[in-house]
């Protein structure tokens, strides 16, 4: 009794908003490393966002995004961080739909995993 | 201008827009696409994608500190991502496919809408009223620490604030935003669900439904990593000051001026869209 009284729900919420805040701060270090190295390499160079090219593929998929962190280029790792920070709440769906079951509510179960379902075809795109 | 001109400015800027948007409860993200585009002649579907990414920051950046007032609904806000995540998945889709004139409309209408609904004097609670059938199957029902201990509520019509979210979700995808007026307007007017239950449910909400579009935005190329970086950065150390400050901060005054903010940017998006110049 005393396990399944520990996922209550404010006790659940708590581990969640621990998880989100880590997420955040790993994803705003990453993206800061990321930006030193571009800023250092690319900073007096001019700017144009005025006209829409769309960003190169290897900006768009993780495969491309680790390569370009692998090859310590400045926009590369500052996408890694971006993708940090959308994973950041696809986990924290995820660890309610394990709170949600350790609780043995069968009808949040399914509805997590709907919205998991959503947020995993959103990111891999299959 | 040069790139690290650019990055300094913008990170500023979105600064400012955090904090004020923290501040005010208007959020920061509603600002940002109108100043990029208007100020910065960023072309407005990379300042959707920076924007997108930053509301994913200050939603969960702000959480943590949310939780601990207890006064989220998780079951609530669960349910409801169901509808919103669609919502979000939808718009972005629709973004793919629409004018960039069009969007700029569209954008300025909700700025206008969000500074109104901002305006308006918000209904008494409502009265202890009978549950809702369908709401106590769903569980939703929930309660938080009042004045003088806990106090329980009842949520109402549920289809009414389903579909709403389903359309809050949608703008979201759509313009870049958290669309956090929407989310508490359909449980807070809709539901009847207290406002602090849903301004801190809604919060917790925006993070998923903007995650939902981000991953389309992402491999479309909408996210542009140097443009991106300084907004977010920016945002989210504006947002981290602003609800430490609220608690002793007048905000009245405040709401007034960063309302008059947005009318000016949504009648400015608006013309930029009818005359075709964004």
């Amino acid at each position: 009794m005393t396990l399944l009284a520990k996922w209550n729900d404010q006790s659940v919420e708590e581990i969640i908003g621990n998880l989100l805040r880590v997420g955040v701060i790993v994803a705003a270090t990453i993206v800061s490393a990321g930006a030193a190295i571009y800023l250092i390499r690319h900073g007096l160079e001019p700017v144009n966002y005025r006209a829409f090219r769309g960003e190169p593929n290897d900006l768009r998929h993780l495969r491309g995004i680790i390569r370009q962190t692998f090859g310590l280029h400045g926009r590369g790792i500052i996408q890694l961080g971006l993708v940090f920070l959308i994973a950041t709440p696809v986990a924290r769906v995820a660890f309610a739909a394990f709170a949600f079951a350790m609780e043995r509510d069968r009808m949040y179960v399914i509805f997590t995993l709907i919205v998991l379902s959503v947020l995993m075809y959103s990111l891999l795109g299959v | 201008m040069n790139v690290l001109e650019f990055t300094l400015l913008a990170g500023c800027l979105s600064l400012i827009a955090g904090f004020l948007g923290a501040l005010t409860g208007l959020g920061g993200g509603v600002v940002l696409v109108p100043l990029l585009t208007v100020l910065f002649k960023v072309d407005i579907r990379y300042a959707i994608g920076a924007s997108l990414v930053s509301v994913i920051a200050t939603s969960s950046g702000a959480a943590a500190a949310y939780v601990k007032e207890g006064f989220s609904n998780i079951r609530v806000g669960m349910f409801l991502e169901i509808a919103t995540t669609f919502g979000a998945l939808a718009g972005a889709f629709l973004a793919t496919k629409t004018p960039t004139a069009a969007l700029a409309i569209v954008f300025g209408l909700v700025l206008l809408y969000s500074a109104f609904l901002s305006a308006r004097p918000r209904p008494l609670p409502p009265a202890n009223e009978q549950p809702d059938p369908l709401a106590t199957r769903l569980k939703l029902n929930g309660s938080f620490p009042g004045d003088n201990g806990i106090r329980h509520y009842f949520v109402r019509r549920v289809p009414a604030g389903f579909s709403l979210m389903f359309g809050a979700g949608a703008l979201s995808g759509l313009l870049g935003i958290g669309s956090g007026a929407v989310k508490v307007l359909a449980m807070d007017q809709a539901m009847r669900i207290p406002f602090k239950v849903s301004t801190t449910t809604s919060n917790f909400m925006i993070g998923v439904t903007a995650a939902a579009s981000a991953g389309v935005y992402l491999r479309r190329g909408y996210i542009d990593p140097a443009l991106a970086m300084p907004v977010m950065l920016g945002v989210l150390a504006g947002s981290l000051v602003g609800s430490r400050v609220l608690v002793r901060a007048h905000t009245r005054w405040l709401r007034l001026v960063f309302s008059g903010v947005i009318v000016v940017l949504g009648i400015e998006m608006i013309y930029k869209g009818v005359t075709g110049t964004i």
